[in-house]
């Protein structure tokens, strides 16, 4: 079973205890934007083979949202982080690029 | 090709059966051919054998990573409906299942389509009034379905607990001709029919690249060598956004596991399939007994081909709750396949911004009773270079002009 740590009270909560959000660090277009740039917050995902930046709520514990660094062919857990943030931090980065030397970076 | 007859049968069975022939060849790549087509799944040979059947395209190879049906083609429930609520959804899965009516003569391969009947249970006030709702629609877009009584529920399927305590059985939608088939057969069949029209088939091939020039592919780098093409079919389900981020473009598709499992072999005790929506689970009983039992997705992003156990559990759960007879049974295999999410769950078949790349994906849970009508769809897409009116209203630009349709209320969960 998943298991992600909750960056904010610290619990290991498994899978059953979270509430998956899909891609992380969209960025959000809404009225005045145009109809390519509403699509592609509203549908246009990454969804790739690997590395993958998601949001979760930890729904049966702290009630927060956080983020995750998972990679999506191997269901490994690279770390979490608080969701207050634009882009992976630097920490988490690292991390990925110990465990993954050929992925590209985030983009 | 040797067709398949009785008087094969027994032709071969006089000579120790050593006459039979392969039922596709395995050819190596030619240089180059008038249409690829990646992905030798049910909908991807379906493609090819429109292609040549209906409009006369035979110069095709169809490339396959692993061994043809060896994806989501052998990894579904086998369920074959058309019971949708909106008509563009409800005309491709009604050809599509018309189609499978006469599939095994079509393609001289027996591909046991077993219109046995497709029940999905009301449990809930708000689902009487959605399923009431797309009996009536059904009835104006031509298919047959019926919203049934929950005595009739009882009379059809009586291994049905109807009176559950917490979701007693209101009523169904009963779609009488639908029904099952053999997925693995649907595959072979298409195969062996595109091989005898001459197509290559050509397995263990992974495409690792799309070359493209002035906005047209002109071929595709491949693990047996680059091959040159004047069409490009992507039509790969779970691995969609993969192929299409080597052509350049971005899908709306998201792919996660769905998983399905197997009980041990018991004596035939329900001959229709019963979907349980609310309580999500559905299962049917196969030719050899088991109880073949569909659950639901992750809520994230998988490309292992296995899902998480916790939804096992609320399936079984689910299940007996409906059927209490199970609740003995042991489960003998479980699997999980990519399947490939849209936003409105329904799914593409589109043209891109390659002009002559074409896409069939995001078939999501709901795949396989598809496969004829896909296929069809996508043939006369790629042959004409312009949708028919079976895929015009499925092309991927409804998400940046809000023409959904949408069906995640019909299709969200089980199919």
């Amino acid at each position: 079973m998943l298991t992600l740590t909750c960056p904010y009270c610290g619990v290991a909560a498994e899978e059953t205890e979270l509430s998956p959000g899909y891609e992380a660090h969209l960025k959000r277009f809404g009225p005045g934007s145009t109809d390519e740039e509403f699509e592609a917050y509203m549908f246009a995902r990454k969804n790739p083979k690997g590395v993958h930046f998601e949001r979760w709520r930890h729904a049966y514990g702290c009630g927060k949202w956080f983020l995750a660094a998972r990679c999506t062919a191997t269901l490994e857990v690279f770390g979490t982080y608080p969701a207050q943030v634009g882009e992976p931090p630097a920490n988490i980065i690292e991390k990925i690029k110990a465990r993954r030397p050929e992925w590209k970076g985030y983009k | 090709m040797k067709r398949y007859s009785v008087f094969a049968i027994a032709r071969e069975a006089l000579r120790h059966h050593t006459g039979w022939e392969r039922a596709w060849k395995s050819p190596a790549p030619k240089a180059a051919y008038d249409a690829i087509i990646v992905g030798a799944g049910g909908h991807g040979l379906a493609t090819a054998y429109y292609l040549g059947k209906n409009y006369g395209i035979t110069n095709v190879a169809i490339l396959e990573k692993g061994w043809l049906g060896g994806g989501n083609t052998g990894r579904n429930t086998t369920i074959i409906r058309s019971n949708y609520l909106q008509d563009s959804s409800a005309a491709i899965y009604e050809k599509s299942r018309s189609l499978y009516e006469t599939l095994s003569q079509d393609l001289n391969y027996n591909v046991m389509f077993s219109p046995r009947g497709v029940m999905m249970l009301a449990q809930t006030h708000h689902e009487v009034r959605g399923y009431l709702r797309t009996a009536h629609a059904n009835a104006l877009q031509g298919v047959q379905t019926e919203f049934i009584t929950p005595q009739r529920v009882k009379e059809l399927c009586p291994i049905l607990n109807i009176d559950g305590p917490r979701y007693p059985v209101l009523g169904a939608l009963w779609q009488a001709r639908g029904g099952t088939g053999r997925h693995d057969a649907v595959a072979w069949g298409y195969a062996r029919a595109c091989s005898d029209m001459g197509m290559d088939i050509i397995q263990q091939c992974e495409v690792t690249g799309v070359r493209s020039e002035g906005g047209k592919v002109v071929g595709v780098e491949t693990t047996k060598g680059y091959i040159g093409t004047k069409k490009l079919g992507i039509v790969v389900a779970g691995h969609s956004g993969q192929v299409a981020e080597m052509a350049g473009f971005r899908l709306p598709v998201e792919a996660v596991a769905l998983q399905a499992l197997v009980s041990e072999p018991i004596k035939p005790c329900m001959d229709i399939v019963v979907m349980a929506n609310t309580v999500h689970g559905y299962m049917s009983q196969s030719d050899k007994g088991e109880m073949v039992i569909g659950g639901g997705t992750d809520g994230f992003n998988n490309y292992t081909q296995r899902g998480s156990f916790h939804h096992i559990e609320e399936t079984l759960r689910a299940l007996i709750e409906t059927f209490p007879i199970i609740s003995r049974l042991k489960m003998l295999r479980q699997w999980g396949g990519i399947v490939d999410m849209t936003g409105d769950r329904s799914p593409i078949i589109s043209k891109t911004p390659l002009g002559n790349c074409f896409i069939n994906c995001g078939w999501g849970t709901g795949g396989f009773k598809a496969i004829p009508g896909s296929g069809w769809a996508m043939a006369e897409l790629m042959a004409k270079g312009e949708p028919g009116p079976l895929a015009a209203e499925f092309d991927m630009w409804r998400f940046k002009e809000g023409r959904f349709i949408d069906e995640s209320v019909a299709a969200g969960v089980a199919h």
